[in-house]
């Protein structure tokens, strides 16, 4: 399984990690080609899982995403997504990186927005992008959300 | 009763003869001097009339190659916006004003330009809508629901546009009609014989693009007019990507409805043209109630006005009507013949130059076409090679084109999708080919 790593490092860890990487690139070319390199390292989805029903759907290229709690925990939220386009795929592996792996209350409280704005990427989660990124954001939160208050009486 | 009674237009264009004091106003009114004359065909001195095309994107200089998506805009369309603006500003056909019939005049007048660049044969057939999805919509709306009924059948093609198959498939399903799609070959060429087939004594309506925004593919128009013709069916001809490429002749293709849209003629966007055969027009009913389209209101009955305000309820788009004339008029100066010629070499050298990328396979390669390239790379997303091209300065379009049914018949869910206009160079065709490359190898 890929929880491994992101088991490792907490999601402020994660985070940092990669805007210290980021900063390193110059132009949007090198952070094309980052993401291209972070989306090869992706393990890649199941083929069964790319079915319509786990499509987040966007009009450049297409997004499955699979996100469910983690079993034995209450509110940790696992996901498997992918992409078939290169870019968009290394988008995915940052959201696995800081998502994936992280209690509800976690995913929730977590300023996406200004992460990617620090890493320069904050354009593909705008609504006209029409990537499924967005819209792979809110179905990550809206998981999250039906655990929170589990974990909040947790 | 009368709630509003009010005279067409206070310089009462078509009822009162003045029609022709409009055409020579429209011939004397003062237009900005041409800064060229294309002898045959100067791309640099073209190239200057597009302030836009001299800045830069992502620090580079600017390589716009996403035309059939929108076109850009010459400085004579820009200056004939503010022009009116500043100073011919007012709402029209109703003013007893100075301004109100400046304004009336200048709109007429480029309802006409429009009818001679189409070569209709009557300026009421020219009807002014937003695009060609409200054109489409229209004929739908207004002819289609008059006339088509249940079991009745609807011919398009493959390669529609979704603004040419969704309204007709939402009339299908109010009235029980029936959508029939002509398929296409391997090239993106339509099947003339698949289609005799189609038509029937069902058949109520044709509806087919000219040239194809997908794949570039220039139909046998005439051909599929002349047949659904033959059985008395009227055939509307989406003209969106035609428009910028060759001379339109209405008459001389003899369709009953011609659909395109300004900003892809390098006018404003937001403003479209609407073609229709009169007696057509004058069957149907009206699209849109509100002003300008009635003679008189009553709670018990309303008239309607005569065409072509029949079909434009509201206050028009007036600055967009008169930045269309302009473009219009810069389109004709530029000759389309001549310019055509010029797009077909500048795509020649395109699909020559594409074909040494290895993996590279070009989607639409029908014997007719215009200069549109679509493709895709092994190996890599669309939208992969139109984000890396961008970081370039290169615009591209990656995506279904509002096509999806054509992308599942050549089972992709996507193409890149180079577009060039009369502007363009092969220079900028090299940093394209440069730019594919680049990519290709960031990606593999």
């Amino acid at each position: 399984m890929t929880v491994a790593d992101t088991e490792q490092k907490t999601q402020e860890e994660q985070a940092e990690d990669l805007i210290q990487s980021f900063e390193w690139l110059d132009s949007l070319e090198e952070q094309y080609q980052y993401l291209i390199d972070l989306g090869r390292k992706l393990p890649p989805m199941n083929e069964a899982d790319k079915v319509e029903a786990n499509r987040v759907h966007g009009c450049q290229s297409q997004v499955w995403l699979v996100a469910h709690p983690r079993p034995g925990t209450l509110d940790v939220i696992d996901f498997e997504a992918d992409s078939d386009a290169h870019i968009v795929r290394g988008l995915v592996a940052i959201l696995k990186k800081i998502y994936s792996g992280q209690p509800a209350a976690k995913i929730l409280s977590f300023d996406i927005e200004g992460f990617l704005k620090q890493l320069g990427l904050d354009q593909h989660l705008s609504l006209g992008r029409r990537n499924g990124l967005g819209e792979m954001v809110k179905r990550i939160k809206t998981l999250a959300a039906t655990l929170a208050p589990q974990n909040a009486a947790h | 009763m009368v709630a509003t009674q009010e005279a067409v237009s206070s310089v009462g264009v078509w009822e009162d003869g003045s029609l022709k004091d409009a055409i020579t106003d429209a011939n004397t009114s003062p237009t900005p001097p041409f800064s060229h004359t294309p002898t045959p065909f100067d791309v640099e001195a073209i190239r200057a009339d597009f302030p836009i095309l001299r800045q830069l994107a992502r620090d580079k200089p600017l390589v716009y190659l996403d035309n059939a998506a929108t076109s850009q805009k010459p400085q004579v369309v820009l200056d004939r916006l503010q022009q009116y603006y500043t100073a011919e500003n007012a709402n029209i056909h109703r003013g007893v004003h100075y301004l109100s019939e400046l304004a009336t005049r200048e709109y007429e007048a480029a309802r006409i330009k429009i009818q001679h660049f189409i070569n209709a044969r009557d300026a009421r057939e020219i009807i002014f809508v937003r695009g060609t999805t409200e054109a489409i919509n229209l004929v739908v709306g207004s002819y289609g629901r008059k006339n088509i009924g249940p079991g009745d059948e609807i011919i398009i093609s493959a390669m529609e546009h979704h603004s040419d198959i969704v309204p007709w498939q939402l009339l299908c399903e109010e009235k029980g009609a029936i959508l029939r799609v002509i398929p296409i070959n391997d090239a993106g060429e339509l099947l003339l014989d698949e289609y005799e087939k189609l038509l029937n004594e069902r058949t109520k309506f044709v509806a087919v693009v000219h040239i194809s925004n997908a794949l570039g593919t220039i139909n046998p128009v005439r051909r599929i007019i002349e047949l659904a013709h033959g059985r008395g069916v009227p055939v509307l001809l989406d003209g969106a990507q035609a428009t910028p490429h060759m001379k339109i002749d209405v008459q001389e293709l003899d369709c009953d409805f011609y659909a395109f849209s300004g900003h892809k003629l390098f006018g404003p966007t937001g403003i479209g043209v609407l073609y229709g055969k009169q007696e057509l027009l004058e069957a149907m009913p009206p699209y849109q109630g509100g002003g300008d389209m009635i003679s008189s209101v009553t709670f018990e009955k309303t008239t309607y006005n005569a065409l072509p305000y029949k079909f434009e309820a509201g206050t028009p788009h007036v600055a967009g009507v008169i930045g269309l004339g302009a473009a219009v008029d810069y389109v004709e100066k530029i000759n389309l013949d001549v310019a055509g010629a010029y797009e077909a070499e500048l795509l020649n050298y395109a699909t020559e130059a594409v074909a040494a990328i290895p993996g590279l396979r070009l989607v639409g390669t029908a014997r007719e076409k215009a200069s549109i390239l679509s493709f895709v790379i092994e190996g890599a997303h669309p939208s992969d090679v139109g984000m890396l091209l961008d970081t370039q300065g290169i615009a591209i379009r990656a995506g279904h084109h509002c096509a999806q049914p054509l992308m599942d018949r050549f089972c992709i869910p996507a193409t890149a999708r180079a577009s060039f206009a009369f502007y363009n160079t092969r220079a900028e065709v090299d940093a394209f080919i440069a730019g594919l490359h680049r990519a290709r190898k960031m990606l593999g």
